[in-house]
């Protein structure tokens, strides 16, 4: 960590790709199990194995589900079909038809889905710091916003306390995003304009690693769940990860792929930045407290150095010059802060209260990985 | 906007931003071994990964008015 040049020291080729990086990228990740009459009739759709689903009954299901769901955001159905809904406009599953991402009852079903899951994130979310006008004053609001959780942190406990089965599983919840990090925000590029568009796409090379497909975070993630012993194709621990964790995820492609919600997607994006550097510090700290070297703790120290600056760029010009062009976009952009706030507020107590009561966080248990997927 | 050169942004209670046409030495001349095109200077002090910003100035309260 005090490498007096930085913490990733390179080669003249760069970091070696993963032995089946190249398989990986072309694999499309299997249907999941359905976990309620909504993701049932949804799954036996896109599969067409299931005579009895039709378009008409999952539109009826899901406005009914819709209508009933105690919280949305821990709703196992609910949030795996809109998960399924969304994954179709990313890669797709195996055996899926491309043609269901724009088919206009699927549509109408995810619509229904989404609507509850926006009403719940409003009800819940006050309308905060309308009155930020300046770049900088943007900037300076979001930071507050971003020190304003006192919760407990994961990224603490994994530097503290966490097991290497604990670990295994934070990275098993990250992985539903990590390792297709930074394509949901990459929806709002052509949304934008001038400094916000600008300041995204400085960000987002980055994330994409600069034109290195091995330096990209998503591969970095991915070596990190090797080190571990994790299966890291994509989805593959899609049947482990509960509602909430799901719901982070599905956030993002909510605010993504609206352009009525284009604000909300930088204000997301802003917040993850902003919160990012510290906690990829205790990460890493706790993997070398476990006992992993660079090869695991390597995609959070590039964290360390790499969200010190996007956060920057992230506040100011991004989310900053956004609301500079566009004032109206200014309650968009912190309902998406505070959105995130609140999810992963809310998976991070999930993890550490299932931890605290001796059990696993996910659904099931990992069950021992490492030769079993043909590395 | 900008031409060809070096930007650097001071980031309020922050590090300094450097955009553009930029070398980074240590002070034998040795370059410093950087890898994406934006960089963030430690200007707290206290970052553990100097010469780069590690977001530590969040944690000390770096350059904000005295209580």
């Amino acid at each position: 960590m005090s490498d007096q040049t930085g913490t990733m020291v390179h080669d003249a080729t760069g970091v070696d790709p993963l032995p089946d990086a190249s398989r990986r990228g072309s694999r499309q990740m299997p249907l999941p199990q359905q976990r309620g009459p909504v993701s049932a009739l949804l799954c036996g759709l896109l599969a067409g194995t299931d005579p009895e689903a039709s378009r008409q009954r999952l539109v009826e299901a899901a406005s009914l589900a819709a209508a009933q769901t105690p919280d949305v955001l821990f709703d196992e159905d609910l949030q795996l079909a809109l998960f399924v809904c969304y994954e179709l406009h990313y890669r797709g599953f195996d055996g899926v038809d491309d043609t269901w991402e724009w088919d206009p009852e699927l549509l109408r079903a995810r619509a229904e889905l989404e609507r509850v899951f926006e009403d719940r994130l409003r009800t819940a979310i006050d309308p905060v710091d309308e009155t930020a006008t300046t770049a900088q004053e943007v900037s300076d609001a979001l930071f507050a916003l971003a020190e304003g959780g006192d919760g407990p942190s994961v990224a603490d406990f994994v530097l503290r306390h966490a097991t290497t089965d604990q670990v295994r599983e934070v990275m098993a919840h990250k992985s539903v995003y990590q390792l297709k990090e930074a394509d949901p925000h990459t929806w709002a590029i052509p949304r934008l304009e001038g400094r916000a568009k600008s300041a995204l796409v400085e960000i987002q090379m980055d994330e994409y690693g600069n034109g290195r497909p091995g330096r990209m975070h998503s591969e970095l993630f991915a070596r990190t769940m090797a080190g571990l012993g994790l299966d890291h194709r994509f989805g593959a621990h899609i049947e482990h990860v509960p509602a909430i964790s799901l719901a982070s995820v599905n956030l993002m492609s909510l605010f993504g792929l609206h352009r009525r919600l284009r604000g909300a997607v930088l204000g997301h994006l802003a917040i993850y930045e902003m919160t990012s550097s510290l906690p990829s510090s205790q990460y890493s700290r706790g993997l070398r407290r476990l006992g992993f070297g660079d090869d695991v703790a390597g995609y959070f120290d590039e964290h360390v150095e790499a969200d010190a600056v996007h956060e920057q760029i992230a506040g100011r010009d991004m989310a900053g010059g956004l609301i500079e062009a566009d004032p109206a976009t200014r309650g968009q952009v912190f309902f998406g802060a505070a959105a995130v706030c609140l999810v992963d507020g809310l998976l991070g107590a999930w993890q550490l209260g299932a931890w605290e009561q001796g059990r696993s966080s996910l659904r099931m248990p990992l069950e021992a990985e490492g030769t079993d997927h043909g590395v | 906007m900008e031409s060809d050169g070096a930007s650097i942004t001071v980031c309020p209670q922050g590090p300094l931003l450097v955009r553009g046409d930029f070398s980074l030495t240590d002070g034998t001349g040795a370059e410093i071994d950087n890898d994406r095109g934006t960089v963030a200077l430690c200007r707290c002090g206290r970052s553990a990964i100097k010469p780069f910003c590690d977001g530590t100035h969040k944690l000390i309260g770096f350059d904000r008015p005295k209580k």
